[in-house]
């Protein structure tokens, strides 16, 4: 396990692997906004827990079809099917350094960009934990989908269609933490109820992922 | 150590061959033969477990068994050594850097394997076999781009470190490798047209 998670750190980092992507999508988007709605504090500090959660949510998005398809079309996924490591352990590996390469970043950059919305400044330290303890369920639930659409020409958009619908608890209880923390109500219901959909991600996942990849490599 | 029974095998929900049945003993290799499109791909694949066999039964020793398909599986943006040390690791085993003399990679060890001619990427995905130890091979056309030299470079492989210590081999080729081992011609193992594959890949 630890041998893939490295190889895929690995490739993520040299060049070509997207590294990076995410996060500059990620600042686009926060930059953006004020454009849109304008650069007042009234307008963009109520909506800003929002715009960050789905910012980075989008950002999660863009380097989930790398997950499985650059494997499967070298051939390596076949061989690592067939290797003495399980296929749940892969596909939990994948979503880890999806996560370390993705989430990660994205988390420790939220509060930077929610300084770019004139955010609250007492949500800061819930936006870090709710991104936090959200982030890898996102990984996760993406690499299930990565897994379904493995073997399609172009699945990037099928793959976008599949999971964000499934990010939609996630989000919702994660922009709901920070907003409380920010309006200083207790925050603690919408993060437990978040590590709890994380947790049950984690647990499910692995093995829904593999038995796709299964049908997938037939 | 390798024994197949009556195995039937399916591709795309459609049946391609009935029937296959041989055994293989320690140091034995054998040599599919057959036209293209008759099913020496999805009986390597079959057996290396990649799907299901829709009849039949194939028997071997636990964890001993390898795949080497058509691709590679080389990461273009890791080298050579990186890319065996990772095969290497997820068996569970220390990286023998004389692998890399054996299959003549040893002067390209940190070339980028993007940077590897077609030859020489396979001659990199051959030396993983020699890596990964394991005793029951299923190769998918292993002499694809390679050139003469190379061809009995792995034939030498082959048949003085794998075979002679006690290794199985199945190998799809057309080419003759010059190993001692019977050729089992798929021919005659053709599924009838028609018949279904039993998979829910037909209805779909």
């Amino acid at each position: 396990m630890i041998a893939l998670l490295k190889r895929d750190l690995r490739l993520a980092l040299r060049a070509g692997g997207g590294f990076g992507l995410g996060l500059a999508f990620f600042l686009i988007v926060v930059v953006l906004v004020p454009f849109g709605v304008g650069p007042e504090r009234e307008v963009l500090r109520p909506i800003a827990p929002g715009i960050l959660w789905v910012g980075a949510l989008l950002a999660a998005l863009l380097s989930l079809d790398r997950i499985f398809a650059l494997d499967f079309e070298d051939g390596s996924l076949a061989l690592l099917a067939t290797s003495p490591l399980p296929l749940e352990a892969a596909g939990l590996v994948k979503a880890s350094a999806h996560w370390i390469t993705t989430g990660l970043p994205l988390t420790l950059a939220a509060p930077f960009f929610g300084f770019l919305l004139l955010m609250q400044p007492e949500a800061y330290g819930y936006l870090l934990v709710s991104l936090l303890i959200g982030t890898p369920a996102l990984s996760m639930i993406g690499t299930f989908g990565a897994a379904l659409t493995v073997g399609l020409r172009r699945g990037g958009l099928l793959l976008s269609l599949l999971v964000l619908p499934l990010y939609v608890p996630t989000l919702i209880f994660g922009a709901e933490a920070v907003r409380r923390g920010a309006a200083g109500l207790d925050a603690s219901g919408a993060l437990i109820l978040q590590a709890g959909i994380t947790a049950g991600c984690f647990a499910i996942l692995p093995f829904a992922t593999a038995a796709v990849l299964r049908i997938n490599l037939r | 150590m390798l024994h197949v029974a009556d195995l039937g095998c399916a591709r795309g929900g459609v049946a391609v061959l009935s029937g296959v049945s041989f055994d293989l003993a320690a140091g034995q290799a054998l040599v599919l033969r057959g036209p293209n499109g008759i099913g020496k791909t999805t009986l390597l694949r079959t057996l290396a477990g990649l799907q299901p066999a829709i009849t039949g039964e194939v028997e071997m020793p636990e964890e001993a068994a390898a795949y080497a398909s058509h691709a590679d599986g080389i990461k273009t943006a890791l080298t050579v050594t990186e890319n065996l040390a990772f095969w290497a690791e997820v068996y569970g085993l220390p990286l023998d850097t004389g692998v890399l003399d054996r299959f003549d990679l040893a002067q390209f060890r940190n070339r980028q394997g993007g940077t590897l001619s077609a030859g020489q990427k396979r001659r990199l995905g051959l030396a993983r076999l020699a890596v990964i130890g394991r005793k029951i091979l299923f190769l998918d056309e292993p002499t694809v781009s390679l050139d003469t030299g190379s061809v009995a470079m792995f034939a030498r492989w082959l048949q003085d470190d794998h075979l002679a210590q006690g290794g199985i081999a199945v190998i799809a080729t057309h080419i003759d490798l010059g190993l001692d081992a019977p050729v089992l011609d798929l021919t005659p193992f053709k599924s009838a047209p028609g018949t279904g594959g039993g998979t829910d890949e037909a209805f779909l």
